[in-house]
């Protein structure tokens, strides 16, 4: 993902020209984005962009946003997380692989992982969660099959999904087994693929 | 019967009143923020009561089908303990969210100068945000307490069109009526009003500006009592449209006013443009 993708996904806003002078603004003056950011899902809208798929049009208007700043991304993008709605965190959440941070926004993760809104769980498993370690990882994994989300929002799932993962998949699975309940066909198909790679 | 309930404090109710409401007919509800029993000590609690308002809370009622927008403000209670009146610093970010549809509750409790001071500098805060503002009225010395609320509102300059008075009954309606500002009654099992009382106001008044809201906390209230009122004025003879006015569009157009109301997906699906059906009421 690039900002010029996102930019392109957001040629046909209602009113280009309020997230162009947002943009404009907040590259010069980096203290305006909280209301900007506030207001971009009432001004750009709240459906889904053509492209890239997944994203939605605040999404990618408030990642546009952030983007746009001359600095200090980290700490702004703390500041709009812990003061945000839950559509505001889930666009820092989902903006971080496009900022100049390192590792320094994985509090947020870890943040986002403790809630109970699936879709914050869901947007802190994207690609910065390289960033994440990897015991709180699997937590994160696990917990997407217990709360029903689906697997396929686990950025880079296949290549980072170890024994351990499998494990605690197993327990999971028995425990279900026991209660009379189903897994969800994603995380058997995940369990049966790690199962037949450690034994082969 | 569609349902917009403009006043419930959902915080304090369990998923099975989700459940039913949402059975009944409750598409949408407004959450103003205000006060929880236990007294609070701190700017903290009421930041972490807000961010509840505007993150879990709208997650929980969606699991359930219905929309939640919310109402902020310092409560006339809380703006007693100078320990809680710092609240007023923090408003300002959360009257840019998308699902703050109102400042309120504000108004009286006690009608102390502490509560005068609050009410004033919130409408204006309301009138800064081009927000509409829900006044709370009180419990005691009510009809007084009525009386002065409306001479501040008229002093902050705010459109009486954009303030809701709320929990009026029969000796304070009179008060409200010929003002502009859109009336609020609260339907409760025991006190404040009845689904037979309503539909007399609704007879003697008629249905414009008029809004019914269950008002349920975590005291002894009932979220269906909206539903009961709508089906009470069907059996006085109202008609479905006359509910319909009452319990869905007289509060889509009051919180509309805001700009901010989302209801993509609840009304007709024809009337959004690009997934975006945001009501811009007013002007």
């Amino acid at each position: 993902m690039t900002p010029d993708r996102l930019r392109a996904a957001l040629r046909g806003v209602p009113d280009p020209q309020w997230l162009d002078a947002a943009l404009r603004r907040v590259a010069t003056e980096p203290a305006a984005i909280p209301r900007y950011f506030a207001a971009a899902a009432r001004r750009c809208g709240r459906g889904p962009v053509p492209d890239p798929p997944g994203w939605t049009v605040d999404e990618a208007a408030r990642a546009l946003l952030l983007t746009a700043l001359p600095g200090g991304h980290a700490t702004v993008a703390e500041t709009l997380y812990r003061e945000g709605d839950a559509a505001e965190k889930r666009a820092v959440l989902r903006a971080l692989p496009l900022l100049p941070i390192g590792a320094e926004c994985v509090p947020l993760l870890h943040d986002a992982i403790r809630t109970n809104d699936t879709r914050l769980v869901a947007a802190a498993l994207g690609p910065y969660a390289r960033h994440l370690e990897q015991p709180a990882w699997r937590q994160a994994v696990l917990k997407c099959v217990f709360a029903g989300v689906p697997l396929a929002v686990v950025d880079g799932l296949p290549d980072r999904a170890d024994g351990e993962l499998a494990q605690m998949l197993a327990a999971y699975a028995a425990e279900r087994h026991a209660a009379g309940r189903a897994m969800p066909a994603d995380a058997t198909d995940l369990l049966d693929r790690l199962t037949t790679t450690t034994e082969a | 019967m569609r349902i917009f309930d403009p006043h419930i404090h959902m915080t304090s109710r369990t998923t099975d009143d989700y459940e039913r409401m949402a059975a009944a007919g409750v598409r949408a509800v407004v959450e103003p923020a205000f006060w929880l029993g236990q007294p609070r000590t701190g700017v903290q609690s009421f930041v972490d009561y807000f961010d509840s308002l505007i993150g879990w809370e709208p997650f929980r009622a969606g699991q359930f089908g219905v929309r939640h927008h919310a109402t902020v403000a310092l409560n006339p209670k809380e703006a007693n303990d100078p320990r809680c009146r710092p609240v007023l610093d923090v408003l300002p970010r959360y009257l840019d969210k998308d699902g703050v549809v109102a400042v309120g509750e504000i108004g009286y409790d006690a009608m102390t100068p502490a509560e005068d001071a609050a009410l004033a500098g919130q409408l204006a805060l309301a009138v800064a945000h081009d927000l509409p503002a829900l006044v709370h009225t009180p419990h005691r010395d009510k009809a007084r307490g009525v009386e002065r609320t409306l001479a501040v509102v008229a002093e902050s300059g705010i459109a009486p069109g954009r303030v809701l008075i709320d929990h009026l009954n029969e000796v304070t309606v009179d008060l409200v009526r010929d003002t502009g500002c859109w009336l609020g009654f609260s339907i409760y099992p025991e006190t404040k009003m009845s689904p037979p009382r309503m539909v007399e106001l609704l007879k003697a008044y008629g249905t414009e500006r008029m809004l019914v809201n269950s008002a349920a906390d975590w005291g002894r209230s009932d979220p269906l009592l909206t539903r009961a009122t709508g089906e009470a004025m069907l059996d006085a003879g109202f008609d479905a449209d006359d509910v319909d006015r009452v319990l869905w569009r007289n509060p889509v157009e009051f919180y509309g006013q805001s700009g901010r109301l989302d209801l993509t997906d609840l009304e007709d699906p024809a009337a959004t443009f690009a997934g975006n059906s945001i009501l811009r009421g007013g002007a």
